[in-house]
């Protein structure tokens, strides 16, 4: 084991304030309030021991005088009854009103936080997702806000009302016997060692626990993925001795977390049964001999103290108690909670881009002039730093100028590349795994921004142009179609939010899906989800070229679209990207060759730089790279 | 189903006994602790001698460390017996998925069978583990509380006969409205992290479409009806805490003026100023034990769903079966298709292969060609036993496959799949997977042959060189060639591939097949292929179509007569030839 496996959790401060701010800022009303009933309705909790003792001090007095005559005592006492009947009221009144808030609070706490978290990533770079394992993004959703929930719901409140409730006791303990107290304090302080001393080993087992749970589960995982593999060679004997040894593991791991965690509870308890006793004992021993008492209230040492001074003995152990095992939870909490921050502290993506895609109309005299309205037509909207503006009609014109780039500083995968695509021209990437065909597309959308060169369209720097506007202006079909819950319907409307029915309909017959969609259950109004399962994988790429086709971009990014198809289905595919590639500006990656063949120009890339460039023909005749890989002398995995 | 279940416990029904004694014991104590506590506040009170004081205080300090040993064993058992249930539970389970078909396996997906043997195992462990400290526990104390109280209090007990059914009452009322309404809500929130997950793996489709704000404003409508109806969910279970307050505190007032009139118009006969803490104690007890009751109906009803998950996983019932009599010995590579139709599942429509009928001599080389859903694994799936067939029947060396030993069949029938896995170990160690015998010798030899022995030799580790989980750190055509290495290695009479060259070059491809031709000669080789130049010399091409077999024969047959054939073929060379040399 690593030393930071076996480091133990730290209660940090920093985090604690600012899961506290938060509170505050988004509830400044609610939480002092919720608060101040917490502290309240605990205090009332704590308190009905100086009631008792007036009662029973009335009662112990009548029994040693013999006055034995309820009506008269009745009255003594009554008021006080009826006082803490009062307090009662009051608290319950608060108790349900601070419990209706903090379930409030908590929702709404996590809420806004989930939205937080949500929107602030929707706004990273493309970067922040290439280098976070998803398991890891999806964890702050689900085990942090559950920490999270677990931190603000139950231990923020109970810490607030343990401690009111310890601090209160403990004086009207002082108050009524200062003896008393010192010898529940030295109980206390064993509870104390002997938590912390359970508590450290209990830790020390619960991550070892971690360990091995994350082992079984990754074990069972490979396992389970490869069960036909197993079948297939017969290896079930084997799988399952592996199998037995890493239980066997966990089962001790386990066993051990939880004996020092289960034992914790019972043996604290039966300290604080200790305690009673000896509190018991001590005070009858007090009384008997007559030692004089010290106490603030000034109060000698009677029966009528014994017995409320008892029941604090519990209410002090038990929160003590409670306070102790709620630090573990707030510590996880809080674990969560920083983990939370450092998603909502990382760095967006920053957008200087100021040239924007409008609508226009070109007049007689051939000049383009804004247009609120939809018209079809776009033009780059370039404002200059002298009040004038200019339009750039868009047309999908994209060069790269001797590009270089690197995913890290100092490592740059792409070589001075200069890639020159005119309106309606169509540009192949052929390369090995690696060799950086992905990466140049990365760059022309800006999911990742260049370290030397330029990159212009339709004549304008693209570090100008606004992001949003920039992509729009760009189709992406992607080798892993990923669609979204919803209709398919939906899923094709997403490439263009106002687009009607109709034009939906008409980007899948382009695309060729019409055919299988019109047959599926629902037709257009199939609901689709677990990223459309129920669809084979050349359905799922054939929405994703009409959702392309409805965006109706100029120009088109096919990052291996067609890879994971067979050849006859790619066929038919093809037929839709061709139609969607009509009079645009396409940048195509392709592990087949067949795709590319008809492509205006074909840039063999290796190891980041172009080493060929020219159409299949000519390429051909040149025999070199593409030639080799042409005739399956290469391989490009 | 909770039967099936408990069967599990085994080996921890010992800890698991011991457990519910060592509470039973612990149990007994605390309820006395108070009764003699109030014993010894009433002998103080009427002024008894020091030195019985101090009995009663030692007698109880006793039963306090004795209750302390019981409190502390009773944890430490009843960990062992949990972690050692849920660890039976995990090892039948895992048995079980191994005697699994392919037709079983078809129907649990790999990650539900992850949660189940992860999550749902660990919510009955905790379950498991709250039922025995606790189910005996809180009743065993309820009932010595409620008895001790009447038996002290007396009439100041009545007060627990309102107290007692309003509590359960309302917490029955509480669990039965919260739980349906957190059961919806977690639905709704898995969806909604599901809908996360879209975001995160699809990002690049979020931004490259620019809809960034069209998401945000979707997830906020999505988060803020969860938020709505998780809050109504928590404000029911809110209730239970002034509930248990309001219990509480009518107690404390109760015994404070019921008792305080009884002491007095007794004058302490019926009952004293000792009984008072007793009466106090045993009311909170007996608050605290109703609450833990109605916890322990919410956890088990929660964890039932986990139950029935796992109860799913240990009888499902694998479909095949040995014969009574298997055949151990297999004669010969050939293979017979008699009339086979087959579909995967007994309410699909269609089979996803009809009357197949087909015969293969032995060391045959065989090519399937088609498109995907053509029924071209299907059909080799059959040969060594994944599946059965449902109408017809297969034979290998001339005898019904289902007569073999399945163990014997497999080991003769090497199938090289198309969703190919190889685990987290050495190269060595997968290669061994086909033979645990095998030398060095051996499986470089099996790797010479699978074109595999340049890139092994590459590595500085060679054949030490450790894969990682799902072979991440090969290359897809190393991993294939791996894979065919490691089915060589059976030396079987039936080799199987099922699209396993497809990230392969086309010449590592031909040198396999030559490598074949020329050493293993006497083995039936089957080879599914995208490629058509994988199986162009093949002895016999099968061509799918639909699940049917649409031709047979070989190269120029096909191409003379056979559209399909002609159509890929035209396609993958367009037009031109390849240089296959």
């Amino acid at each position: 084991m690593t030393t930071e496996q076996n480091k133990k959790p730290k209660f940090n401060k920093n985090t604690f304030f600012r899961v506290i701010r938060l509170l505050f800022k988004y509830y400044p009303v609610l939480v002092p309030l919720t608060a101040l009933c917490i502290v309240f309705s605990a205090a009332v909790s704590s308190i009905p021991s100086l009631f008792v003792q007036r009662v029973l001090q009335a009662v112990d007095t009548a029994l040693k005088t013999g006055d034995l005559n309820w009506d008269t005592i009745k009255t003594s006492i009554f008021p006080t009854v009826l006082l803490l009947a009062c307090l009662y009221v009051l608290s319950v009144i608060f108790i349900t009103l601070h419990t209706q808030l903090m379930a409030y609070i908590t929702q709404g706490f996590l809420c806004k936080l989930r939205r937080g978290m949500f929107e602030h990533m929707q706004d990273l770079p493309i970067r922040f997702f290439d280098t976070n394992k998803h398991g890891d993004i999806m964890s702050y959703y689900t085990n942090d806000i559950d920490a999270l929930r677990q931190l603000v719901s139950q231990s923020l409140p109970q810490l607030l009302q343990s401690a009111v409730i310890v601090l209160t006791v403990f004086f009207i303990m002082l108050w009524f016997s200062v003896w008393m107290t010192l010898i529940i304090l030295v109980g206390v302080s064993a509870m104390i060692l002997v938590s912390r001393k359970i508590g450290g080993g209990s830790s020390k087992y619960f991550v070892r626990r971690q360990i091995s749970i994350g082992k079984t589960e990754a074990f069972v995982q490979e396992m389970m993925n490869g069960q036909r593999v197993i079948k297939v060679f017969c290896h079930e004997e084997a799988a399952i001795n592996d199998f037995d040894k890493i239980n066997e593991v966990l089962y001790d791991d386990t066993f051990k977390a939880n004996a020092y965690a289960n034992s914790l509870g019972p043996i604290i308890n039966n300290i604080g049964n200790v305690l009673y006793v000896l509190c018991a004992t001590a005070s009858g021993v007090f009384l008997i001999s007559g030692i004089s008492n010290v106490s603030i209230s000034g109060l000698a040492f009677s029966i009528s103290i014994l017995v409320p001074f008892l029941n604090m003995t519990k209410q002090f152990t038990g929160n003590l108690n409670n306070l102790t095992q709620q630090m573990n939870a707030i510590i996880m909490g809080l674990a969560g909670a920083q983990r939370v921050f450092s998603l909502m502290d990382e760095e967006p993506e920053r957008d200087d881009g100021y040239v924007s895609l409008v609508n226009c109309t070109v007049d007689e005299n051939g000049n383009i002039l804004e247009s609120e309205k939809q018209t079809g037509k776009w033009a780059w909207r370039h404002p200059h730093g002298d009040g004038s503006v200019t339009y750039t009609p868009l047309q999908g014109d994209v060069r790269l100028f001797d590009v270089d780039f690197g995913y890290e500083e100092g490592k740059t995968v792409l070589h001075g590349v200069s890639v020159y695509a005119e309106p309606g021209q169509k540009v192949a990437f052929v390369g090995a795994t690696g060799a950086g065909k992905t990466t140049i597309t990365n760059l022309i959308n800006r999911f990742y921004d260049i370290a030397d060169g330029k990159i212009r369209y339709d004549g304008i720097n693209i570090n100008k142009i606004k992001k949003s506007d920039l992509r729009r202006s760009l189709g992406i079909v992607l080798q892993d179609t990923n669609l979204f819950t919803g209709t398919v319907m939906e899923n094709i409307r997403y490439g263009r939010l106002d687009a009607t029915d109709e034009e939906c309909m008409q980007a899948a017959k382009l695309a060729g899906a019409d055919d299988f969609i019109t047959r599926l259950p629902e037709g257009y109004m199939t609901e689709l989800n677990s990223n459309g399962a129920n669809l084979s994988q050349g359905q799922r790429q054939l929405i994703a070229i009409a959702r392309a086709a409805v965006a109706n971009p100029p120009v088109m990014i096919l990052d291996e679209a067609t890879s994971s198809i067979d050849t006859r289905t790619e066929a038919i595919v093809q037929r839709g990207m061709d139609k969607l590639m009509e009079g645009r500006t396409v940048f195509v990656i392709a592990h087949r060759l067949s795709t590319i063949m008809n492509s205006d120009v074909i840039m063999v890339l290796d190891h980041g730089r172009i080493i060929e460039r020219g159409s299949h023909e000519k390429l051909l005749s040149d025999k070199g790279v593409y030639y080799q890989l042409y005739t399956g002398v290469f391989e490009l995995e | 189903m909770i039967k099936k279940l408990l069967a599990c416990i085994r080996e921890y029904k010992r800890p698991t006994i011991l457990t519910l004694i060592f509470i039973t014991g612990e149990v007994i104590i605390e309820a006395l602790i108070p009764f003699i506590t109030a014993d010894l506040v009433n002998k103080v009170q009427q002024g008894a001698e020091l030195k019985g004081v101090v009995q009663t205080g030692i007698i109880l300090l006793i039963m306090a460390v004795i209750s302390l040993i019981c409190g502390g064993s009773a944890g430490f058992t009843c960990a062992k017996a949990s972690a050692g249930f849920a660890k039976n539970l995990r090892r039948d389970m895992f048995r079980k998925i191994q005697t699994y078909s392919f037709k079983n396996i078809d129907k649990f997906s790999s990650s539900s069978l992850v949660t189940r043997m992860t999550t749902d195992v660990a919510n009955v462990q905790m379950a498991y583990m709250m039922l025995i400290r606790m189910a005996i526990r809180a009743p065993l104390l309820l009932t010595f509380s409620i008895v001790m109280a009447y038996v002290m209090g007396g009439a100041l007990a009545t007060s627990f006969v309102v107290i007692i059914p309003f509590l359960v009452f309302g917490l029955l009322l509480v669990a039965r409205n919260a739980m349906p309404a957190f059961r919806r809500v977690f639905k709704k929130y898995d969806r909604l992290n599901e809908s996360i997950e879209e975001n995160v793996r699809g990002m690049r489709v979020v931004k490259g479409f620019s809809r960034q704000e069209y998401e945000k404003e979707k997830f906020a409508f999505a988060a803020e009806t969860i938020r709505e109806d998780f809050t109504r969910a928590e404000r029911i279970v809110a209730l239970n805490t002034p509930l248990m307050q309001i219990c509480v505190y009518f107690n404390m007032l109760f015994v404070l003026f019921i008792g305080s009139k009884l002491i007095i118009t007794s004058g302490g006969s019926v009952i004293n100023v000792g009984d008072i803490t007793a009466m106090l104690t045993y009311g909170m007890q007996i608050l605290m034990q109703l609450m833990m009751l109605s916890m322990i109906y919410v956890t088990l009803t929660m964890s039932s769903e986990s139950i029935k998950r796992i109860v799913e996983i240990l009888d499902e019932k694998s479909t095949l079966t040995d014969p009574e009599n298997p055949i151990t010995t297999i004669s010969d590579g050939s293979i017979d298709f008699c009339d086979v139709s087959f579909k995967y599942s007994e309410r699909a429509e269609r089979y996803a292969l009809s009357n197949v009928n087909l015969h293969i001599d032995s060391g045959m080389t065989v090519g399937i060609l088609g498109t995907t859903g053509s029924g071209k694994s299907t059909i080799v799936q059959l040969i060594p036993r994944l599946y059965d067939a449902s109408v017809g029947k297969v034979m290998v060396g001339k005898k019904d496959v289902r007569q073999y030993d399945l163990e014997a069949l497999r080991n003769q029938v090497a199938m090289v799949l198309q969703k190919n896995v190889l685990f987290s170990g050495t190269i060595r160690d997968n290669l061994k997977w086909g033979n645990p015998d095998a030398t060095d010798a051996e499986i470089l030899k099996a790797c010479e042959l699978s074109q595999a022995l340049e890139f092994i030799n590459s590595f500085p580790e060679g054949l030490d060189t450790m894969i990682e989980q799902g072979g991440t750190n090969v290359s897809g055509g190393q991993k294939q060639r791996l894979c065919i290495a490691r089915a060589l290695l059976k030396k079987p009479k039936i080799l199987i591939l099922d699209d396993s060259t497809s990230a392969v070059d086309t010449k590592t491809d031909m040198l396999i097949r030559r490598g074949f031709k020329q050493y293993i000669p006497e083995t039936t080789k089957i080879i599914i292929a995208q490629r058509v130049a994988s199986v162009q010399d093949a002895d016999m091409i099968i061509v799918m179509n639909n699940g049917e077999m649409a031709a047979v024969g070989d190269h120029e047959s096909l191409m003379k007569n056979c559209d399909i054939y002609r159509e890929i073929y035209i396609q993958q060379t367009n037009g031109g030839s390849i240089n296959d040399d």
